[in-house]
């Protein structure tokens, strides 16, 4: 996607030095009005719900909006109250620290593991593929719904398993020290999505270059060592990134899977999203709210610019 | 690795991925009989491997099923049973009265179906300008689509759900309908690159004969692309079915919940009556894993039409 991205900058940019010069015909204007038709319904759709949206956004960020009648320009109040004095602020940035720290290394090893074990012609590979994809599929309330009975402390499958080799498991969701992990746990089910990326490009690795290596005599591990590992790493960094985008997204499971929004125990699944919801929705400070949708806005932009100018160096083309 | 794509934490690949065992020809080799034996304990670790962690993945969904069948006895009964003892299936009847499952069932497909009909329109009509048609800006306006993907849903949440209560849409299903109808990023690059793949002799020579570019792409490019059509379809079926950051920001009255807020706030009412909560939520999965199972095809297609395009 990012080799795409970039050759289409390159062509919008050339295009735009462009624009000027050319001299259209009659038929050629008559064409153009068509195209312009045609993606109109983008123009407006991206002008009303996304850009002035954002606009309105970014201006709102320096007042005290509250959706009813204030809206006076308070500076930069808003962010310095950010991070001098909302203390929730600063939970939230490292209980969403905390979840993408080990979710994505997580994640990106459980999915290399399954795709690893997966890029082999044995028989019956069909059905241990639809399998290990089919819960990445499934998303919603329904799942949150099904993994707080699974965690459920006392009469819940994982701590049943748990306590069959000895182990008294934790309360899980209601123990501040192992929300978290819970939620870990949890989106690991789904490591389905990111095992079919890898999937994807080691059936494109060329099996002689195995072979020759079993040739010269090399092992199982060796072979991932110098052959599957270093082919993937390109995808690693991609996936790596855009799970962390994602992952620091989180909001959905910590809402549900805490009774609407409370945060959790002692406020320990209160994530960035979750308490700018909070402050949008409950609390109505829109304002305040904007200046942390920026915040994110500018998170997110800084981590996709590293996608984009580092993609390249890894990729072997 | 050109041939794949990401979207809301469903990676798309390659036909070649699901599909499997287009198997690389194996080379013969000679081999003495302790290798052999060597590969087959290899090949039993691996099935080995393999048969524990589908069981670890489907325990969930096993364990769900078997709960929602369950009487609440059973449920909090230690050690718990796997195959429950007394099959209950009054447990479902129970729960669609409880949490009214047909009238939320009614509304969430409303909303859907709005939805695909707007994406597949909006999105294939749209993609058609960029792959068809050339006027100048085209690039740059790509370029826009493009860099619209990055921006996060909770960046334009809050100044959009502003823009809905100042003109009344709020409490309303149609700040969830009404996006959709003017596309989306994912989409128009998809459906763009299918476009792309067929010759432009075609549109020319329809073009001659004096058809415009909404007949060819009505009569024309739909039915040609129905694959890929379907393709946006099934996954704006599956977006807008599990969606709930839409309906509790716009949905305001109980009788018009969908689906995915009417079994949040079912669980909040019931905590740990565990066998109703499990029947709902296989209820409400149901659909999506059948679309799995039966649009697996589909589900891979989309996959597909991205490749060959890049570099």
């Amino acid at each position: 996607m990012d080799n795409t991205q970039q050759s289409q900058w390159r062509k919008a940019m050339s295009e735009f030095k462009t624009l000027k010069k050319r001299r259209w015909s009659k038929r050629q204007k008559k064409e153009a009005l068509w195209g312009l038709l045609f993606v109109s319904p983008f123009i407006i759709g991206f002008l009303g719900f996304m850009f002035l949206p954002m606009l309105f956004s970014f201006v709102g960020s320096f007042t005290n909006y509250n959706v009813t009648n204030r809206m006076d320009f308070i500076g930069l109040n808003n962010f310095r109250r950010m991070f001098t004095q909302d203390e929730l602020f600063t939970t939230s940035l490292y209980n969403t620290a905390y979840y993408v720290l080990f979710n994505v290394p997580l994640t990106t090893a459980g999915g290399v593991f399954l795709a690893v074990l997966l890029n082999r012609q044995i028989r019956g590979i069909r059905v241990f593929r639809t399998i290990f994809y089919l819960p990445s599929i499934l998303s919603g309330v329904a799942v949150y719904v099904l993994w707080m009975q699974l965690l459920s402390p006392s009469s819940g499958l994982v701590n049943t398993i748990l306590s069959w080799v000895g182990i008294s498991g934790p309360a899980w969701l209601f123990d501040p020290q192992w929300t978290k992990p819970a939620l870990i746990l949890m989106r690991m089910w789904s490591v389905g999505g990111a095992m079919l990326l890898y999937l994807a490009t080691l059936q494109n690795v060329p099996r002689q270059l195995y072979e020759s290596a079993e040739v010269d005599g090399a092992g199982s591990f060796k072979k991932f060592l110098n052959i599957t590992l270093p082919m993937i790493t390109p995808i690693i960094f991609y996936d790596v990134v855009t799970s962390t985008i994602g992952a620091f997204q989180i909001f959905q499971e910590a809402y549900v899977m805490t009774e609407g929004g409370t945060g959790g125990p002692a406020n320990s699944l209160l994530f960035y999203n979750l308490h700018m919801w909070n402050q949008a929705f409950v609390a109505r400070n829109m304002g305040y709210a904007m200046a942390m949708s920026m915040i994110l806005f500018i998170i997110v932009l800084v981590l996709t610019f590293i996608n984009l100018k580092l993609a390249p160096r890894w990729v072997h083309y | 690795m050109e041939r794949l794509f990401w979207k809301g934490g469903i990676y798309i690949a390659t036909s070649d991925v699901l599909a499997g065992d287009k198997a690389q020809p194996k080379v013969k080799r000679e081999h003495f009989k302790s290798q052999k034996r060597q590969q087959l304990i290899g090949k039993i670790i691996v099935y080995i491997v393999l048969i524990l962690v589908s069981v670890i993945l489907l325990a969930p969904l096993w364990w769900m099923v078997s709960t929602s069948l369950k009487p609440m006895e059973e449920i909090v009964r230690f050690p718990p049973t796997f195959i429950p003892e007394t099959i209950q299936f009054e447990n479902y009847a129970q729960t669609v009265q409880a949490f009214p499952f047909f009238k939320y069932m009614r509304n969430t497909l409303f909303i859907t179906v709005f939805v695909v009909l707007g994406n597949i329109l909006s999105n294939s009509f749209i993609a058609y300008g960029f792959a068809k048609i050339d006027f100048p800006g085209k690039n740059v306006l790509f370029a826009l689509v493009l860099a619209t993907m990055m921006v996060p849903g909770f960046v334009t949440m809050i100044p959009q759900y502003i823009l809905f209560t100042r003109i009344g849409w709020v409490g309303t299903y149609l700040p969830l309908i009404v996006p959709s109808f003017f596309g989306s990023a994912f989409n128009i690059f998809l459906l763009r690159q299918f476009y792309m793949s067929i010759n432009n002799e075609l549109t020319e020579a329809a073009q001659i004969d004096g058809a415009n570019h909404l007949y060819i792409w009505s009569r024309l490019m739909i039915p040609l692309t129905k694959p890929a059509l379907i393709t946006v379809g099934i996954m704006s079926f599956n977006g807008a079915w599990n969606d709930f950051l839409g309906p509790l920001l716009y949905i305001t009255r109980e009788d018009m919940y969908t689906l995915q807020i009417g079994l949040q706030s079912f669980q909040n009412q019931s905590t740990t009556q565990w066998n109703y909560l499990m029947a709902g939520a296989t209820l409400v999965m149901i659909p999506t894993v059948l679309l799995f199972f039966f649009a697996q095809k589909y589900f891979i297609q989309g996959m597909d039409l991205t490749g060959g395009t890049k570099g």
